[in-house]
Protein backbone atom coordinates (compact mmCIF):
# COMPACT_ATOMS: atom_id res chain seq x y z
CA UNK A 1 0.00 0.00 0.00
CA UNK A 2 3.21 2.23 -0.52
CA UNK A 3 1.57 3.94 -3.41
CA UNK A 4 -1.70 5.66 -0.82
CA UNK A 5 -1.42 9.06 -0.11
CA UNK A 6 -0.82 10.86 3.22
CA UNK A 7 -4.65 12.00 3.15
CA UNK A 8 -5.85 8.56 2.48
CA UNK A 9 -3.59 6.73 5.25
CA UNK A 10 -5.17 9.82 7.76
CA UNK A 11 -8.71 9.41 7.08
CA UNK A 12 -7.89 5.03 7.02
CA UNK A 13 -5.95 5.85 10.51
CA UNK A 14 -9.18 8.23 11.83
CA UNK A 15 -11.76 5.43 10.51
CA UNK A 16 -10.46 2.77 12.34
CA UNK A 17 -10.79 4.14 15.89
CA UNK A 18 -14.18 4.20 15.55
CA UNK A 19 -15.97 1.86 16.69
CA UNK A 20 -19.17 -0.08 15.33
CA UNK A 21 -22.64 1.45 17.02
CA UNK A 22 -20.93 4.31 18.23
CA UNK A 23 -22.87 7.55 18.07
CA UNK A 24 -21.08 9.71 16.02
CA UNK A 25 -21.37 13.75 15.46
CA UNK A 26 -20.03 14.31 12.31
CA UNK A 27 -18.01 17.30 10.37
CA UNK A 28 -17.34 18.29 6.57
CA UNK A 29 -14.48 17.70 5.22
CA UNK A 30 -11.93 14.64 5.92
CA UNK A 31 -13.82 13.58 9.35
CA UNK A 32 -16.83 12.90 7.07
CA UNK A 33 -14.93 10.71 4.63
CA UNK A 34 -13.77 9.08 7.89
CA UNK A 35 -16.61 8.20 9.55
CA UNK A 36 -18.28 7.03 6.39
CA UNK A 37 -15.08 4.94 5.36
CA UNK A 38 -15.95 3.25 9.16
CA UNK A 39 -19.67 2.63 8.22
CA UNK A 40 -18.64 0.75 5.01
CA UNK A 41 -16.00 -1.59 6.45
CA UNK A 42 -15.89 -2.51 10.42
CA UNK A 43 -18.90 -0.30 11.78
CA UNK A 44 -21.24 -1.10 9.86
CA UNK A 45 -23.69 -0.21 12.86
CA UNK A 46 -22.28 3.46 13.45
CA UNK A 47 -24.69 5.79 13.78
CA UNK A 48 -24.09 8.93 11.85
CA UNK A 49 -25.07 12.57 13.21
CA UNK A 50 -24.58 15.41 10.93
CA UNK A 51 -25.65 19.05 12.73
CA UNK A 52 -27.94 19.64 9.89
CA UNK A 53 -30.47 17.41 11.90
CA UNK A 54 -29.86 14.08 9.75
CA UNK A 55 -29.48 11.14 12.10
CA UNK A 56 -28.41 7.66 11.19
CA UNK A 57 -27.68 8.66 7.65
CA UNK A 58 -25.93 6.72 5.02
CA UNK A 59 -25.03 8.59 2.53
CA UNK A 60 -23.68 6.70 -0.88
CA UNK A 61 -21.55 10.20 -1.22
CA UNK A 62 -19.85 12.40 0.24
CA UNK A 63 -21.74 15.67 0.68
CA UNK A 64 -20.09 19.13 -0.04
CA UNK A 65 -21.74 21.10 2.55
CA UNK A 66 -23.43 19.64 5.60
CA UNK A 67 -27.06 19.65 4.37
CA UNK A 68 -27.04 18.31 1.10
CA UNK A 69 -29.95 16.52 0.26
CA UNK A 70 -28.26 13.32 0.21
CA UNK A 71 -28.18 13.13 3.94
CA UNK A 72 -31.79 13.97 4.52
CA UNK A 73 -32.53 11.45 1.75
CA UNK A 74 -30.40 8.73 3.20
CA UNK A 75 -31.38 9.36 7.21
CA UNK A 76 -33.20 7.30 9.72
CA UNK A 77 -34.83 10.34 10.52
CA UNK A 78 -34.55 14.06 10.07
CA UNK A 79 -35.41 16.43 12.90
CA UNK A 80 -34.67 20.42 14.02
CA UNK A 81 -31.39 21.80 15.06
CA UNK A 82 -32.25 23.06 18.31
CA UNK A 83 -33.30 19.30 18.80
CA UNK A 84 -29.81 18.05 17.33
CA UNK A 85 -27.86 20.44 19.86
CA UNK A 86 -30.26 20.00 22.80
CA UNK A 87 -31.97 16.59 22.70
CA UNK A 88 -28.57 14.61 21.45
CA UNK A 89 -25.92 16.61 22.11
CA UNK A 90 -26.24 18.64 25.29
CA UNK A 91 -28.45 15.37 26.75
CA UNK A 92 -25.14 13.40 25.90
CA UNK A 93 -26.31 11.22 23.78
CA UNK A 94 -23.39 11.60 21.33
CA UNK A 95 -20.13 9.50 21.92
CA UNK A 96 -18.02 10.59 19.54
CA UNK A 97 -17.14 14.37 18.37
CA UNK A 98 -15.15 14.76 15.26
CA UNK A 99 -13.59 18.33 14.71
CA UNK A 100 -11.38 20.16 12.44
CA UNK A 101 -9.72 23.51 13.41
CA UNK A 102 -7.49 25.86 11.77
CA UNK A 103 -5.10 26.27 15.10
CA UNK A 104 -4.93 23.87 17.82
CA UNK A 105 -2.58 23.94 21.05
CA UNK A 106 -0.87 20.88 23.25
CA UNK A 107 -3.64 20.96 25.49
CA UNK A 108 -5.98 20.42 22.48
CA UNK A 109 -7.99 23.69 22.29
CA UNK A 110 -9.07 24.58 19.04
CA UNK A 111 -9.06 27.70 17.28
CA UNK A 112 -11.55 28.20 14.26
CA UNK A 113 -12.34 32.00 14.92
CA UNK A 114 -9.71 34.67 13.85
CA UNK A 115 -6.08 34.47 12.77
CA UNK A 116 -4.67 37.70 14.99
CA UNK A 117 -6.81 39.80 17.03
CA UNK A 118 -10.59 39.34 17.60
CA UNK A 119 -11.55 42.70 17.03
CA UNK A 120 -9.09 43.78 13.86
CA UNK A 121 -8.05 39.77 12.64
CA UNK A 122 -5.51 39.59 9.66
CA UNK A 123 -7.99 36.20 8.91
CA UNK A 124 -11.17 35.88 9.94
CA UNK A 125 -11.90 32.41 9.80
CA UNK A 126 -15.68 30.64 9.69
CA UNK A 127 -16.15 31.28 13.58
CA UNK A 128 -17.56 28.35 15.95
CA UNK A 129 -20.50 26.58 14.45
CA UNK A 130 -21.32 23.16 16.45
CA UNK A 131 -18.05 22.78 17.84
CA UNK A 132 -17.70 24.77 21.39
CA UNK A 133 -20.88 22.17 22.35
CA UNK A 134 -19.64 19.05 20.51
CA UNK A 135 -16.16 19.62 22.53
CA UNK A 136 -18.22 20.38 25.62
CA UNK A 137 -20.96 16.92 25.60
CA UNK A 138 -19.44 14.32 23.49
CA UNK A 139 -17.61 11.33 25.72
CA UNK A 140 -14.75 12.06 23.59
CA UNK A 141 -13.78 13.91 20.78
CA UNK A 142 -11.12 13.42 17.96
CA UNK A 143 -9.62 16.21 15.77
CA UNK A 144 -8.23 15.68 12.14
CA UNK A 145 -5.75 17.93 10.98
CA UNK A 146 -2.79 18.11 8.66
CA UNK A 147 0.52 18.98 11.02
CA UNK A 148 2.11 22.30 10.61
CA UNK A 149 3.86 24.90 12.70
CA UNK A 150 0.86 27.09 11.65
CA UNK A 151 -1.58 25.09 13.27
CA UNK A 152 -0.15 23.13 15.53
CA UNK A 153 1.05 26.45 17.99
CA UNK A 154 2.19 27.42 21.41
CA UNK A 155 -0.30 30.35 21.73
CA UNK A 156 -3.99 29.97 19.92
CA UNK A 157 -5.66 33.68 18.88
CA UNK A 158 -8.83 32.58 19.71
CA UNK A 159 -9.98 29.67 22.03
CA UNK A 160 -12.94 28.90 20.52
CA UNK A 161 -13.99 25.27 22.12
CA UNK A 162 -12.38 23.75 24.88
CA UNK A 163 -9.91 20.49 24.78
CA UNK A 164 -7.99 20.03 27.82
CA UNK A 165 -7.83 24.02 28.80
CA UNK A 166 -4.54 24.65 30.66
CA UNK A 167 -3.95 20.63 31.38
CA UNK A 168 -3.42 18.94 34.61
CA UNK A 169 -6.95 18.72 35.27
CA UNK A 170 -8.50 22.21 34.02
CA UNK A 171 -11.06 20.83 32.18
CA UNK A 172 -12.93 19.01 34.84
CA UNK A 173 -12.24 21.50 37.21
CA UNK A 174 -14.34 23.72 34.54
CA UNK A 175 -17.52 21.66 34.76
CA UNK A 176 -17.32 20.27 31.10
CA UNK A 177 -19.58 16.99 30.60
CA UNK A 178 -17.67 14.93 27.83
CA UNK A 179 -14.41 13.41 28.03
CA UNK A 180 -11.90 15.63 25.87
CA UNK A 181 -10.05 14.78 22.59
CA UNK A 182 -8.66 11.36 22.75
CA UNK A 183 -7.23 11.55 20.01
CA UNK A 184 -5.60 14.12 17.21
CA UNK A 185 -4.84 12.30 13.61
CA UNK A 186 -2.13 14.43 11.80
CA UNK A 187 -0.35 13.65 8.65
CA UNK A 188 2.50 12.75 10.94
CA UNK A 189 1.15 10.93 13.27
CA UNK A 190 -1.43 10.37 16.39
CA UNK A 191 -1.41 12.62 19.19
CA UNK A 192 -3.22 11.80 22.45
CA UNK A 193 -3.21 13.41 25.79
CA UNK A 194 -0.71 12.14 28.82
CA UNK A 195 -2.65 10.83 31.35
CA UNK A 196 -1.85 13.13 33.99
CA UNK A 197 -0.61 16.33 32.27
CA UNK A 198 -2.92 15.83 29.46
CA UNK A 199 -0.70 17.65 27.02
CA UNK A 200 -0.55 16.01 23.53
CA UNK A 201 2.13 13.83 22.65
CA UNK A 202 3.13 11.79 19.90
CA UNK A 203 2.05 8.03 20.37
CA UNK A 204 1.94 6.76 16.95
CA UNK A 205 3.49 7.34 13.63
CA UNK A 206 2.99 5.99 10.10
CA UNK A 207 5.37 3.64 8.26
CA UNK A 208 7.54 5.89 6.52
CA UNK A 209 7.61 9.44 8.89
CA UNK A 210 9.80 9.92 11.59
CA UNK A 211 10.19 11.46 15.16
CA UNK A 212 11.81 14.20 13.30
CA UNK A 213 9.38 14.68 10.75
CA UNK A 214 6.52 14.96 13.62
CA UNK A 215 9.02 17.41 15.85
CA UNK A 216 9.36 19.64 12.70
CA UNK A 217 5.67 20.29 12.00
CA UNK A 218 4.64 20.57 15.35
CA UNK A 219 5.00 24.45 16.80
CA UNK A 220 5.56 22.88 20.83
CA UNK A 221 8.85 20.98 21.96
CA UNK A 222 6.54 17.76 21.10
CA UNK A 223 6.83 14.93 23.59
CA UNK A 224 7.10 11.12 22.83
CA UNK A 225 5.48 8.41 24.59
CA UNK A 226 7.29 6.30 26.69
CA UNK A 227 5.62 3.45 23.98
CA UNK A 228 5.73 4.78 20.45
CA UNK A 229 3.49 2.67 18.06
CA UNK A 230 3.39 2.19 14.33
CA UNK A 231 0.24 3.14 12.65
CA UNK A 232 -1.12 -0.14 10.67
CA UNK A 233 -0.63 0.28 6.50
CA UNK A 234 -3.66 0.48 4.75
CA UNK A 235 -5.45 -2.66 4.12
CA UNK A 236 -6.45 -3.38 0.21
CA UNK A 237 -10.26 -3.46 1.42
CA UNK A 238 -9.63 0.05 3.46
CA UNK A 239 -8.17 2.09 0.42
CA UNK A 240 -10.28 0.11 -2.25
CA UNK A 241 -13.55 1.20 -0.28
CA UNK A 242 -11.96 4.73 0.35
CA UNK A 243 -11.02 5.41 -2.99
CA UNK A 244 -14.81 4.17 -4.09
CA UNK A 245 -16.76 6.42 -2.13
CA UNK A 246 -14.47 9.31 -3.21
CA UNK A 247 -14.43 8.68 -6.79
CA UNK A 248 -18.50 8.19 -6.36
CA UNK A 249 -18.20 11.75 -5.16
CA UNK A 250 -16.51 13.25 -7.47
CA UNK A 251 -18.44 11.33 -10.31
CA UNK A 252 -21.64 13.01 -8.39
CA UNK A 253 -20.41 16.73 -7.91
CA UNK A 254 -19.56 16.64 -11.54
CA UNK A 255 -22.83 16.03 -12.80
CA UNK A 256 -24.36 19.01 -14.53
CA UNK A 257 -27.38 20.69 -12.10
CA UNK A 258 -30.34 21.62 -13.32
CA UNK A 259 -31.04 25.51 -13.02
CA UNK A 260 -34.73 25.68 -11.65
CA UNK A 261 -36.50 28.12 -14.43
CA UNK A 262 -39.96 28.00 -14.02
CA UNK A 263 -42.20 27.21 -16.42
CA UNK A 264 -43.22 30.44 -18.90
CA UNK A 265 -46.62 32.10 -17.28
CA UNK A 266 -44.97 31.54 -13.67
CA UNK A 267 -43.27 34.30 -11.70
CA UNK B 1 -51.35 37.38 2.26
CA UNK B 2 -50.48 36.64 -1.32
CA UNK B 3 -47.90 38.91 -2.79
CA UNK B 4 -45.09 39.70 -5.62
CA UNK B 5 -41.79 39.66 -4.03
CA UNK B 6 -40.96 43.04 -4.61
CA UNK B 7 -44.14 44.22 -2.85
CA UNK B 8 -43.52 41.80 0.10
CA UNK B 9 -40.33 43.39 0.04
CA UNK B 10 -41.11 47.11 -0.08
CA UNK B 11 -44.09 46.70 2.01
CA UNK B 12 -41.77 44.45 5.18
CA UNK B 13 -38.08 45.10 4.61
CA UNK B 14 -37.28 49.06 6.14
CA UNK B 15 -33.74 50.05 6.57
CA UNK B 16 -32.45 49.36 9.62
CA UNK B 17 -34.53 46.34 10.18
CA UNK B 18 -33.46 43.35 11.80
CA UNK B 19 -34.09 40.81 9.33
CA UNK B 20 -33.88 36.83 9.34
CA UNK B 21 -33.21 34.70 6.34
CA UNK B 22 -33.17 31.32 7.81
CA UNK B 23 -33.10 27.84 5.74
CA UNK B 24 -30.02 25.60 6.98
CA UNK B 25 -28.42 24.84 3.46
CA UNK B 26 -31.37 23.58 2.36
CA UNK B 27 -34.19 26.48 1.75
CA UNK B 28 -32.12 29.42 1.54
CA UNK B 29 -34.02 32.39 0.73
CA UNK B 30 -31.82 33.89 -1.93
CA UNK B 31 -34.12 35.18 -4.51
CA UNK B 32 -35.80 37.57 -1.32
CA UNK B 33 -31.77 38.44 -0.62
CA UNK B 34 -31.47 39.11 -4.09
CA UNK B 35 -34.96 41.82 -4.36
CA UNK B 36 -33.67 43.12 -1.09
CA UNK B 37 -30.25 44.09 -2.77
CA UNK B 38 -32.34 45.26 -5.61
CA UNK B 39 -34.10 47.53 -3.26
CA UNK B 40 -31.09 48.42 -1.86
CA UNK B 41 -31.78 48.08 1.74
CA UNK B 42 -29.65 49.63 3.79
CA UNK B 43 -28.23 49.63 7.42
CA UNK B 44 -29.60 45.84 7.91
CA UNK B 45 -28.87 43.75 10.99
CA UNK B 46 -28.70 40.27 9.39
CA UNK B 47 -29.69 37.47 11.42
CA UNK B 48 -28.52 33.44 10.33
CA UNK B 49 -26.58 30.80 11.61
CA UNK B 50 -24.52 30.16 8.49
CA UNK B 51 -24.49 33.68 6.49
CA UNK B 52 -23.71 31.45 3.38
CA UNK B 53 -23.73 32.87 0.29
CA UNK B 54 -26.56 34.89 0.54
CA UNK B 55 -24.97 36.85 3.27
CA UNK B 56 -21.92 37.27 1.36
CA UNK B 57 -23.79 38.60 -1.41
CA UNK B 58 -25.95 41.23 0.63
CA UNK B 59 -23.21 42.26 2.81
CA UNK B 60 -20.61 43.21 -0.24
CA UNK B 61 -23.64 44.88 -1.84
CA UNK B 62 -23.59 47.29 1.21
CA UNK B 63 -27.07 46.17 3.10
CA UNK B 64 -25.70 45.69 6.25
CA UNK B 65 -24.46 47.00 9.83
CA UNK B 66 -24.67 44.05 12.19
CA UNK B 67 -24.47 40.28 11.72
CA UNK B 68 -25.55 38.01 13.91
CA UNK B 69 -24.55 34.24 13.33
CA UNK B 70 -22.88 30.97 14.06
CA UNK B 71 -20.54 29.61 11.13
CA UNK B 72 -19.67 32.11 8.48
CA UNK B 73 -17.99 29.87 5.82
CA UNK B 74 -18.61 28.67 2.24
CA UNK B 75 -19.91 25.28 3.28
CA UNK B 76 -17.16 22.51 2.15
CA UNK B 77 -15.64 25.09 0.08
CA UNK B 78 -14.04 27.81 2.23
CA UNK B 79 -14.37 31.48 2.92
CA UNK B 80 -17.21 34.20 2.48
CA UNK B 81 -14.96 36.61 0.87
CA UNK B 82 -17.29 39.13 1.14
CA UNK B 83 -17.91 38.97 4.91
CA UNK B 84 -14.13 38.50 5.32
CA UNK B 85 -13.54 41.62 3.61
CA UNK B 86 -15.96 43.82 5.91
CA UNK B 87 -14.72 42.39 8.83
CA UNK B 88 -10.69 42.75 7.94
CA UNK B 89 -11.23 46.30 5.48
CA UNK B 90 -14.54 47.82 6.83
CA UNK B 91 -15.56 47.12 3.31
CA UNK B 92 -17.71 48.31 1.60
CA UNK B 93 -18.57 49.24 5.34
CA UNK B 94 -18.20 48.03 9.00
CA UNK B 95 -19.83 45.23 10.31
CA UNK B 96 -20.75 44.69 13.89
CA UNK B 97 -20.71 41.41 15.34
CA UNK B 98 -22.90 39.36 17.35
CA UNK B 99 -21.57 35.73 17.53
CA UNK B 100 -22.54 32.51 18.97
CA UNK B 101 -22.30 28.60 19.05
CA UNK B 102 -24.76 27.02 16.62
CA UNK B 103 -26.07 25.79 19.96
CA UNK B 104 -26.06 28.93 21.43
CA UNK B 105 -28.15 30.81 18.39
CA UNK B 106 -30.70 28.06 18.32
CA UNK B 107 -31.48 28.52 21.72
CA UNK B 108 -31.91 32.38 21.51
CA UNK B 109 -34.45 31.74 18.32
CA UNK B 110 -36.07 29.13 20.68
CA UNK B 111 -36.05 31.90 23.11
CA UNK B 112 -37.66 34.34 20.94
CA UNK B 113 -40.80 32.15 19.38
CA UNK B 114 -41.71 31.36 22.96
CA UNK B 115 -41.41 35.02 23.84
CA UNK B 116 -39.20 34.84 26.55
CA UNK B 117 -36.51 37.41 27.77
CA UNK B 118 -33.67 34.70 27.40
CA UNK B 119 -32.70 31.28 26.77
CA UNK B 120 -30.09 28.84 28.80
CA UNK B 121 -28.25 26.06 27.93
CA UNK B 122 -24.75 24.05 28.92
CA UNK B 123 -22.73 25.95 26.28
CA UNK B 124 -19.73 28.27 26.07
CA UNK B 125 -17.68 26.87 28.76
CA UNK B 126 -13.94 27.15 27.92
CA UNK B 127 -14.05 29.46 25.41
CA UNK B 128 -13.64 32.68 24.58
CA UNK B 129 -16.47 34.07 22.84
CA UNK B 130 -17.97 35.62 26.05
CA UNK B 131 -15.11 37.75 26.77
CA UNK B 132 -16.37 38.99 23.08
CA UNK B 133 -19.74 39.11 23.19
CA UNK B 134 -21.65 40.58 26.34
CA UNK B 135 -24.53 39.13 24.59
CA UNK B 136 -23.29 35.79 25.92
CA UNK B 137 -24.21 35.48 30.02
CA UNK B 138 -24.50 33.42 32.60
CA UNK B 139 -27.37 32.65 35.14
CA UNK B 140 -27.61 30.63 38.23
CA UNK B 141 -29.69 27.63 38.39
CA UNK B 142 -32.63 28.53 41.00
CA UNK B 143 -32.84 24.64 42.23
CA UNK B 144 -29.80 23.24 41.83
CA UNK B 145 -27.01 26.30 41.98
CA UNK B 146 -25.49 25.10 38.74
CA UNK B 147 -24.36 27.84 36.40
CA UNK B 148 -25.80 27.93 32.86
CA UNK B 149 -24.77 30.40 29.51
CA UNK B 150 -27.60 32.42 29.03
CA UNK B 151 -28.14 34.39 25.87
CA UNK B 152 -30.86 37.45 24.40
CA UNK B 153 -33.94 36.11 22.52
CA UNK B 154 -33.64 36.88 18.77
CA UNK B 155 -36.71 38.57 17.89
CA UNK B 156 -36.49 39.65 14.18
CA UNK B 157 -37.93 42.27 13.04
CA UNK B 158 -38.76 39.94 9.77
CA UNK B 159 -38.22 36.38 9.32
CA UNK B 160 -37.93 35.54 5.41
CA UNK B 161 -38.15 31.38 4.66
CA UNK B 162 -38.23 29.39 1.62
CA UNK B 163 -40.82 26.46 1.66
CA UNK B 164 -41.83 24.00 -0.43
CA UNK B 165 -45.22 24.88 -0.86
CA UNK B 166 -48.59 27.18 0.42
CA UNK B 167 -52.07 26.53 0.11
CA UNK B 168 -54.63 29.53 -0.59
CA UNK B 169 -54.84 30.33 3.16
CA UNK B 170 -51.36 30.70 3.34
CA UNK B 171 -50.97 27.59 5.55
CA UNK B 172 -46.94 26.32 4.92
CA UNK B 173 -45.53 23.11 4.55
CA UNK B 174 -41.52 22.42 4.74
CA UNK B 175 -40.20 19.53 4.08
CA UNK B 176 -36.30 17.52 4.56
CA UNK B 177 -33.49 19.73 6.43
CA UNK B 178 -35.48 22.54 8.62
CA UNK B 179 -32.46 23.88 10.91
CA UNK B 180 -33.85 26.59 13.20
CA UNK B 181 -36.78 27.39 10.42
CA UNK B 182 -39.57 26.76 12.57
CA UNK B 183 -38.39 29.12 15.68
CA UNK B 184 -36.81 31.73 13.60
CA UNK B 185 -40.66 31.95 11.54
CA UNK B 186 -42.44 32.00 15.21
CA UNK B 187 -40.09 34.55 16.76
CA UNK B 188 -40.83 36.97 14.04
CA UNK B 189 -43.17 39.72 14.22
CA UNK B 190 -43.16 39.51 10.51
CA UNK B 191 -42.81 36.62 8.50
CA UNK B 192 -42.41 36.15 5.30
CA UNK B 193 -42.22 33.09 2.71
CA UNK B 194 -41.55 32.42 -0.81
CA UNK B 195 -43.02 29.30 -1.87
CA UNK B 196 -41.98 26.65 -4.74
CA UNK B 197 -46.08 25.89 -5.63
CA UNK B 198 -49.30 27.13 -4.06
CA UNK B 199 -51.97 24.24 -4.05
CA UNK B 200 -55.54 24.89 -3.06
CA UNK B 201 -55.28 22.57 0.40
CA UNK B 202 -52.48 21.29 1.80
CA UNK B 203 -52.78 17.26 2.31
CA UNK B 204 -52.85 16.88 6.13
CA UNK B 205 -49.53 15.72 7.32
CA UNK B 206 -49.11 14.75 10.80
CA UNK B 207 -45.63 15.94 11.21
CA UNK B 208 -44.40 17.93 8.11
CA UNK B 209 -43.64 21.42 9.35
CA UNK B 210 -46.68 23.65 9.00
CA UNK B 211 -46.59 27.27 9.80
CA UNK B 212 -50.45 28.43 9.80
CA UNK B 213 -51.74 30.95 8.26
CA UNK B 214 -52.15 33.24 11.11
CA UNK B 215 -48.67 33.66 11.97
CA UNK B 216 -47.27 34.39 7.76
CA UNK B 217 -47.84 37.79 7.34
CA UNK B 218 -47.21 37.30 3.17
CA UNK B 219 -46.91 34.46 1.12
CA UNK B 220 -44.65 34.94 -2.32
CA UNK B 221 -45.31 32.28 -5.14
CA UNK B 222 -41.23 32.10 -6.46
CA UNK B 223 -40.21 28.82 -7.99
CA UNK B 224 -36.19 28.33 -8.04
CA UNK B 225 -36.83 30.60 -5.15
CA UNK B 226 -33.66 28.78 -3.05
CA UNK B 227 -31.61 28.32 -5.88
CA UNK B 228 -28.21 27.93 -5.61
CA UNK B 229 -29.56 26.38 -2.26
CA UNK B 230 -31.73 23.55 -3.08
CA UNK B 231 -35.54 22.88 -2.49
CA UNK B 232 -35.90 18.64 -1.03
CA UNK B 233 -38.24 17.31 -4.09
CA UNK B 234 -37.72 20.40 -6.62
CA UNK B 235 -34.62 20.88 -7.38
CA UNK B 236 -30.88 19.84 -5.62
CA UNK B 237 -27.77 22.16 -3.97
CA UNK B 238 -25.82 23.41 -7.16
CA UNK B 239 -22.47 22.70 -5.09
CA UNK B 240 -20.59 23.75 -8.13
CA UNK B 241 -22.03 27.10 -8.18
CA UNK B 242 -20.80 27.30 -4.57
CA UNK B 243 -17.44 26.34 -5.45
CA UNK B 244 -17.51 28.92 -8.61
CA UNK B 245 -18.65 31.87 -6.12
CA UNK B 246 -15.62 31.45 -4.04
CA UNK B 247 -13.45 32.63 -7.32
CA UNK B 248 -16.22 35.18 -7.90
CA UNK B 249 -15.98 36.87 -4.94
CA UNK B 250 -12.87 36.74 -3.89
CA UNK B 251 -11.97 40.16 -5.48
CA UNK B 252 -14.16 43.41 -5.26
CA UNK B 253 -14.34 44.07 -8.76
CA UNK B 254 -15.56 40.66 -9.79
CA UNK B 255 -17.81 40.58 -7.16
CA UNK B 256 -19.38 44.00 -8.15
CA UNK B 257 -19.17 42.90 -12.00
CA UNK B 258 -21.20 39.77 -11.20
CA UNK B 259 -23.47 41.11 -9.35
CA UNK B 260 -24.62 44.10 -11.66
CA UNK B 261 -24.97 42.06 -14.17
CA UNK B 262 -26.87 39.02 -12.69
CA UNK B 263 -28.65 40.40 -9.96
CA UNK B 264 -28.82 43.88 -9.82
CA UNK B 265 -29.60 43.67 -14.24
CA UNK B 266 -32.04 41.06 -13.52
CA UNK B 267 -35.56 42.27 -13.08
CA UNK B 268 -36.67 39.44 -11.00
CA UNK B 269 -35.27 36.17 -9.99
CA UNK B 270 -36.89 34.26 -13.34
CA UNK B 271 -34.48 36.51 -15.25
CA UNK B 272 -31.95 35.66 -12.70
CA UNK B 273 -32.58 31.94 -13.50
CA UNK B 274 -32.43 32.48 -17.10
CA UNK B 275 -28.88 34.18 -17.04
CA UNK B 276 -27.62 31.88 -15.60
CA UNK B 277 -29.09 28.79 -18.06
CA UNK B 278 -28.08 30.82 -21.01
CA UNK B 279 -24.51 31.36 -19.64
CA UNK B 280 -24.52 27.59 -18.69
CA UNK B 281 -25.54 26.38 -21.72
Amino acid sequence: MSDCTRDEWMTIAASRLLADHAVCFVGIGLPSAACNLARLTHAPGIVLIYESGTIGTRPVVLPLSIGDGELAETAACVISLPEVFSYYLQAGRVDVGFLGAAQIDRYGNLNSTVIGPYDAPTTRLPGAGGAPEISLHAKQVFVMAKASTRSFVEQLDFRTSAGYLDGHGARERSGAFGGGPRAVITDVGLLAPHPETQELQLVALYVGTSVDEARAAIGWPLRIADHLDTIAEPTAHELNTLRALNARTVEAHARPVHIPLPAEGLP
Amino acid sequence: MHLSLADAIENCVADGASIALEGFTHLIPFAAGHEIIRQRRRDLHLIRMTPDLVYDQMIGMGCARKLTFSWGGNPGVGSLHRLRDAVEHQWPNALELDEHSHAGMATAFCAGASRLPFGVLRGYVGTDLPARNPNIRHVTCPFTGESLAAVPAINPDVTILHAQRADREGNVAIEGIVGAAREAALAAQTLIVTVEEIVEDLPPAMNAIVLPHWIVSAVVHCPGGAYPSYAQGHYTRDNAFYQRWDAIARERDSFRSWMDINVIGARDHRTFLAGLQQAAS
